[in-house]
C-alpha cells in the first residue's frame, strides 16, 4: 500500500479484506506524517494516542462484525481552528498557544463517530485570516507542489496535507475561499458546502455569517464522503441547516448529460492566461461530455471585494474581542491596568492580519459609519446572492477559475495586503452567497503548478456540483 | 435661593430603564440552570463561558417569558425581531459582547398605568427587548482583594428584558409608582420573581430637569445603582435637586453618566458624555431573526394569567370588596390567590378578607413572613369564616382558635373537636347556666328591672364566663331578655 496515494475506498477493502488492520494503519500513516512533515510544516501538532485509541476501536468494531462506519480507519487532518477536546487548538496563534478546549467541534464528533481517525491538527493563517499561510504564529507552511511557494489560505495546513499525503481527508474553514484557493494552489479537491449545511459548533468564529467547515480529498468521493459525514441540523448551532443530507456518493454518479453550465463573464477577465486556458480546457471535456455552456453575467461581482472586507472585518473585530488575557487567552506580562493589560496582551498575541482586520471591522462598525459601511455591504450582499439566484434560474451550475493565478513565492505579497486580498476575488462571492462551491484540480502550468476549476450551484446543490465534478474527474483519469 | 421656590419653578423630566431577570429554569442560550447561590463558575459551560467555538441557542421558554410581559404592558410584539451584539470590554462579559436587541427589540408601544395621589397616568413603555446577563465582578471579600478581581460568571447568560419606558415621568413619586406597578404586573405575570435583593429587578433612571412651562427637555443625566425603590426615590430628589441647583447658579447640566451612592444619598459623575461607549451594535449572525407567528403569540395570550388590574375589578364586583380592600389583596399574585382561595372555601368573601388582611398578614408580617409561608392553608381560613358566619363559632371563640391554627395548621373544626370548645346553642343547656346566673345576681336584675339595661353586658359576660366562652352570644342575648322580661 502506497500510503502517500490511498483512497477512502482502498481503505475499506484493506480492511475488509484484513490486509491491514486499522491500527497497523494509523501506525503507518503517523509514521509518514512525522517524517514528511518538517518539508512543510503542515501539522502543528499529531496525536498519535488519540489517533490509535480511535483505530482501536475500529479494529474492535471490525472484529464483532459491526458496522465500523463510513470512515472508518480513514486517517483525518483538522484545521487547528476547528476545536479538538483534550488537544491543544491555537488558531495559528500565539493568543492560544495553551488553549485546550474542553469539547469537540460537531464535524468532530460526528467524523470521529464514523470511525475515522485524527490523526493531528494542521497549520493556518492565524484564526483563518490569509491566502498564502504566511499568517500563523507558527511559521509559514510550503506548498508540497513546490516547497518555495505558498500552499494558499487560510487553510493552507489541510490542503498541504493532503496534496502530500500525509493525511487522506482533512477537515478545513472557508469564509472567503479559504478551502478552495488552497485546494487548487496544491492540486487537490476542496469542498465550501452550502452555509449552514455543516455545523459550526467548535469551529472558532472568524466571521459567523461567511465561515463554513468543509472538507479536502485526493478525490471528489473522498471529499464528498467527509462532507457526508460532517453535514446536517446540529442543535448546537442556530444557523444549521434541517434539510436532509443527500446520498452524495449515489448522485455524483448520475450522467451530467444535458446540464446546463454557465460561465460568468465577469471572472474571465484579468486572469492568468495558463490559468484561464487550463479552466476553458476542462468546460470544453464537460462539453464533450453533453453539457450545454452558456455565457451569464453576475454584474455585481466587482463590488464584492469591498462589500466582503467590510463584513468579515466588521464580524472578526467582534468575534475576537474575547481573546483578552482575561482567562484561557496567554495573558501578557506587562499592564498595571486593567485596559493596559488588554492592550498589551492584544499588542503581542495578534498578528500583523488581525491587528489590520479588528481595526477595520472596529472602523466599519463606529458610531456615524454603521450605515455607510456595515449596513451598505450588506446590500450589496444581497445583491450578489440576487445575481447568483438569477443565474441558477437560467443554468445548472457555474464554473470560474479558482483564484487569479496559480501559487506564489513565499513572501511575494506579503508587502501589499491588496495584492494578497485578490486572490480570493473569484472565491468570495460563493461565500457571500452562502452557496455551495469547490475547487477541482484541471491540469497544470508549464512550470507545473496546478489550477483548479471552481463550480458553484444553488444552496444545496451539493449533488449537482458533486456530479459535474465526479463526470470530469472520471474523464481525465 | 430656597428649596421651595426652586421646587416650583422648575418640572423634572424622568424615564427609566428596567433590566428584569427572566424566571427560566435555564439560561438564555445555553442548557445552564439559573439557580442562584451555587458555588462560584459552577453553573457554566461553553456557551456561557464564551470558549471559543461555542454559538447561542434561544431557550424557547425565556422568548415566552419576554412575549408574556410584553404583552402584560400593553405593548406590541413584532412578528420578527433582530438579536444583536452590544460590544465592549469587562472582564465579567466573557464574550466581549452582549448579546442584546437594538433596532427591532421583541415589543414595542406600551403602556402602564400609574395612581398618584389619587392621579391616574398613563406612563408609555418604549420597548420591550431581550438580552443575556454578564458575570459578576467580585471586588470585596478575598485575602487578597486590595489586589485582585475575581469573576463568577454563573450569572452569565441569565436571562433579561429590559423594559424602556418613556420620560413620562415628573416627579420621584410618580417613578416610585411605575416601579411599583411594573413589579407587580410582572410578578404577577410570573416571569419573575422581580427580588431586588438578588438582582432580578435593576434600575436606572434618565434624569432631567427644565422651567416649568418649557417644552424643550433639559440636558439630562443616566443615574445608575437604584437598587431599592427607596434608592430610587432618594437619587431622583438628590439628582433634581442637584440640577437645578447647578442651573440657578447659572451652569449647565452635562450629559454624563453618574453613580448613586446609597451610602452618601449622593450620585456621583462616573463617565462623561466624551468617554460614552460606542458598543458598535450589528446584527448577531449566530442568532436567527426571532419569529413570532400570529399562532405562537395566542398561544402565549392563552397561558397568560389575570393581570393584577383585572383582579381588583373583578374582587370588587365577584365579592363586594372595597376598593381599598381589593388592592391591598391585589398587591402580589400569591395573596391575591391566597384570598380567592379562602374567599372560595368560605360563606362570607368580605369577611374573609377582613381576616386575611387583619389578623393573618398581621401576625405573618410580626414574624417577618409572607402570605406564601402562611401555616394556615387558605382553606382552613375559609372553613374558620364559615363557622363564624354561620354563628357555629362566636368572634371572641375565633380569635381564641386562631392562634392555635396558626401554631399546628389544623382546621378550626379539628381544633373545636379536640378541645370540646363547640359553641353551645343548645337552649335547654343554655337554661341552666342562665338560670344559675340570674340567681347569683339578684342585685343586677334589679337594676335591670328598674331600667338600666346596661347591665344586659354584664349578664352576657357572666353566662360567656360560666360557658367557658362556648355560649352563642346571639342566643344568649334573646334567652336574657326573655327571662328577665
Amino acid at each position: 500500500m502506497d500510503i502517500a496515494k490511498l483512497t477512502i475506498g482502498e481503505i475499506r477493502s484493506g480492511l475488509k479484506a484484513k490486509r491491514f488492520s486499522a491500527k497497523e494503519l494509523a501506525g503507518q500513516a503517523l509514521q509518514f506524517a512525522e517524517a514528511e512533515n518538517p518539508k512543510t510544516n503542515a501539522y502543528l501538532r499529531l496525536c498519535p494516542e488519540r489517533a490509535m485509541q480511535a483505530a482501536e476501536k475500529v479494529d474492535a468494531a471490525i472484529a464483532e462484525g459491526k458496522g465500523a462506519g463510513l470512515l472508518a480507519g480513514v486517517p483525518v487532518a483538522v484545521k487547528d481552528v476547528i476545536l479538538t477536546e483534550g488537544l491543544v487548538s491555537t488558531c495559528g496563534s500565539k493568543l492560544l498557544e495553551r488553549y485546550v478546549p474542553p469539547y469537540n467541534a460537531t464535524a468532530v464528533e460526528r467524523l470521529e463517530a464514523a470511525g475515522g481517525l485524527v490523526l493531528g491538527k494542521t497549520n493556518c493563517d492565524e484564526f483563518a485570516m490569509g491566502s498564502s499561510n504566511e499568517n500563523s504564529a507558527y511559521g509559514p507552511v510550503r506548498n508540497p507542489v513546490d516547497l518555495e511557494r505558498v500552499p494558499g489560505g487560510s487553510s493552507g495546513g489541510p490542503a498541504a496535507v493532503v496534496a502530500q499525503g500525509t493525511a487522506v481527508v482533512s477537515l478545513g474553514s472557508d469564509t472567503g475561499g479559504s478551502i478552495r484557493q488552497p485546494a487548487s494552489f496544491c492540486g487537490v479537491v476542496g469542498v465550501t458546502p452550502t452555509y449552514g449545511r455543516v455545523s459550526r459548533y467548535g469551529l472558532v468564529a472568524f466571521a459567523s455569517s461567511l465561515d463554513h467547515i468543509g472538507p479536502f480529498g485526493r478525490n471528489v468521493e473522498d471529499a464528498a464522503l467527509l462532507l457526508q459525514v460532517t453535514a446536517g441540523r446540529d442543535p448546537m448551532d442556530s444557523t444549521s441547516a434541517f434539510a436532509p443530507v443527500p446520498d452524495y456518493l449515489a448522485e455524483m454518479e448520475k450522467p451530467v448529460k444535458g446540464m446546463k453550465i454557465g460561465l460568468p463573464k465577469e471572472y474571465f477577465a484579468g486572469l492568468a492566461r495558463e490559468t484561464g486556458d487550463l479552466v476553458m480546457a476542462a468546460v470544453d471535456q464537460l462539453k464533450k461530455l453533453g453539457c450545454e455552456v452558456v455565457e451569464v453575467s453576475l454584474p455585481h461581482t466587482d463590488y464584492a471585494i469591498s462589500c466582503y472586507y467590510i463584513i468579515c472585518t466588521a464580524e472578526a473585530s467582534s468575534n475576537l474581542a474575547r481573546y483578552d488575557g482575561v482567562r484561557y487567552t496567554t495573558r501578557s506580562e506587562k499592564g498595571e491596568t486593567l485596559i493596559d493589560m488588554y492592550r498589551a496582551t492584544r499588542g503581542e498575541g495578534f498578528g500583523a492580519e488581525c491587528k489590520r482586520r479588528i481595526m477595520l471591522g472596529t472602523y466599519v462598525l463606529s458610531a456615524g459609519y454603521y450605515d455607510a459601511y456595515y449596513l451598505k455591504a450588506q446590500r450589496v450582499r444581497n445583491l450578489i446572492a440576487r445575481d447568483f439566484s438569477q443565474a441558477f434560474e437560467k443554468v445548472d451550475a457555474l464554473i470560474t477559475p479558482v483564484s487569479p493565478f496559480p501559487a506564489f513565492k513565499l513572501g511575494e505579497k506579503m508587502a501589499d495586503p491588496m495584492e494578497m486580498y485578490l486572490s480570493d476575488i473569484y472565491t468570495i462571492t460563493g461565500d457571500l452567497a452562502g452557496i455551495p462551491c469547490m475547487s477541482v484540480p484541471c491540469g497544470v502550468t508549464g512550470t507545473g503548478l496546478p489550477v483548479g476549476m471552481q463550480i458553484l450551484a444553488n444552496h444545496f446543490a451539493e449533488p449537482t456540483m458533486f456530479r459535474l465534478a465526479r463526470a470530469y474527474e472520471r474523464a481525465v483519469q | 435661593m430656597s428649596a421651595t421656590r426652586t421646587a416650583v419653578d422648575y418640572e423634572a423630566v424622568i424615564g427609566l430603564e428596567v433590566h428584569v431577570q427572566l424566571a427560566t429554569k435555564t439560561k438564555i442560550f445555553c442548557g445552564c440552570p439559573t439557580s442562584f447561590g451555587a458555588p462560584p463558575n459552577t453553573n457554566v459551560c461553553p456557551v456561557c463561558l464564551g470558549l471559543p467555538g461555542a454559538l447561542p441557542v434561544l431557550n424557547k421558554p425565556a422568548v415566552e417569558m419576554a412575549v408574556q410581559a410584553a404583552l402584560a404592558l400593553g405593548c406590541q410584539v413584532r412578528p420578527s425581531s433582530i438579536f444583536a451584539r452590544k460590544n465592549y470590554f469587562y472582564p465579567d462579559l466573557p464574550k466581549g459582547y452582549q448579546i442584546s436587541q437594538y433596532d427591532k427589540p421583541v415589543a414595542e408601544h406600551g403602556v402602564v398605568e400609574i395612581e398618584v395621589n389619587g392621579v391616574t397616568k398613563r406612563i408609555g413603555v418604549t420597548r420591550v427587548h431581550m438580552e443575556d446577563d454578564a458575570g459578576k465582578s467580585i471586588h470585596e471579600g478575598f485575602k487578597d482583594s486590595p489586589l485582585n478581581t475575581y469573576v463568577d460568571l454563573n450569572r452569565c447568560g441569565t436571562p433579561l428584558i429590559e423594559i424602556v419606558s418613556e420620560p413620562d415621568m415628573r416627579t420621584s413619586d410618580e417613578a416610585y409608582a411605575y416601579l411599583t406597578e411594573l413589579k407587580q404586573i410582572l410578578e404577577f405575570c410570573g416571569v419573575s420573581t422581580c427580588d431586588m435583593e438578588k438582582g432580578h429587578l435593576r434600575c436606572d433612571a434618565n434624569v432631567s430637569v427644565r422651567p416649568r412651562g418649557q417644552e424643550k427637555f433639559g440636558t439630562k443625566a443616566e443615574v445608575k445603582n437604584l437598587n431599592s425603590f427607596r434608592f430610587l426615590k432618594m437619587a431622583l430628589d438628590y439628582e433634581i435637586e442637584r440640577q437645578i441647583g447647578v442651573i440657578e447658579e447659572g451652569g449647565k447640566v452635562v450629559q454624563e453618566t453618574r453613580l448613586y451612592n446609597p451610602n452618601t444619598g449622593e450620585t456621583a459623575s462616573m463617565r462623561s458624555k466624551e468617554h460614552a461607549h460606542d458598543y458598535r451594535y450589528f446584527p448577531e449572525p449566530d442568532l436567527l431573526p426571532l419569529k413570532i407567528s400570529d399562532k405562537w403569540l395566542s398561544e402565549i395570550k392563552a397561558a397568560m394569567p389575570e393581570l393584577p388590574a383585572a383582579r381588583r375589578t373583578r374582587f370588587i364586583e365577584q365579592y363586594g370588596l372595597r376598593d381599598y380592600d381589593a388592592q391591598v389583596l391585589t398587591s402580589t399574585r400569591e395573596l391575591s390567590d391566597y384570598f380567592e382561595r379562602a374567599a372560595k372555601a368560605s360563606a362570607d368573601p368580605k369577611l374573609a378578607a377582613n381576616w386575611v388582611m387583619g389578623d393573618l398578614m398581621g401576625e405573618l408580617k410580626a414574624d417577618g413572613k409572607e402570605i406564601t409561608d402562611s401555616p394556615i392553608p387558605a382553606e382552613n381560613l375559609g372553613e374558620l369564616v364559615t363557622l363564624i358566619a354561620k354563628g357555629e363559632l362566636s368572634g371572641k371563640l375565633a380569635k381564641a382558635i386562631f392562634p392555635k391554627m396558626l401554631a399546628t395548621g389544623d382546621a378550626a373544626s379539628a381544633i373545636m373537636e379536640r378541645e370540646g370548645l363547640k359553641q353551645i346553642s343548645d337552649t335547654g343547656a343554655l337554661g341552666a347556666i342562665l338560670d344559675e346566673v340570674i340567681a347569683a345576681n339578684p342585685k343586677q336584675v334589679e337594676q335591670y328591672k328598674s331600667g338600666k339595661t346596661t347591665v344586659m353586658g354584664f349578664f352576657v359576660g357572666q353566662v360567656m364566663k360560666a360557658s367557658k366562652g362556648q355560649a352563642n352570644p346571639a342566643l344568649v342575648n334573646q334567652m336574657l331578655k326573655d327571662k328577665l322580661g
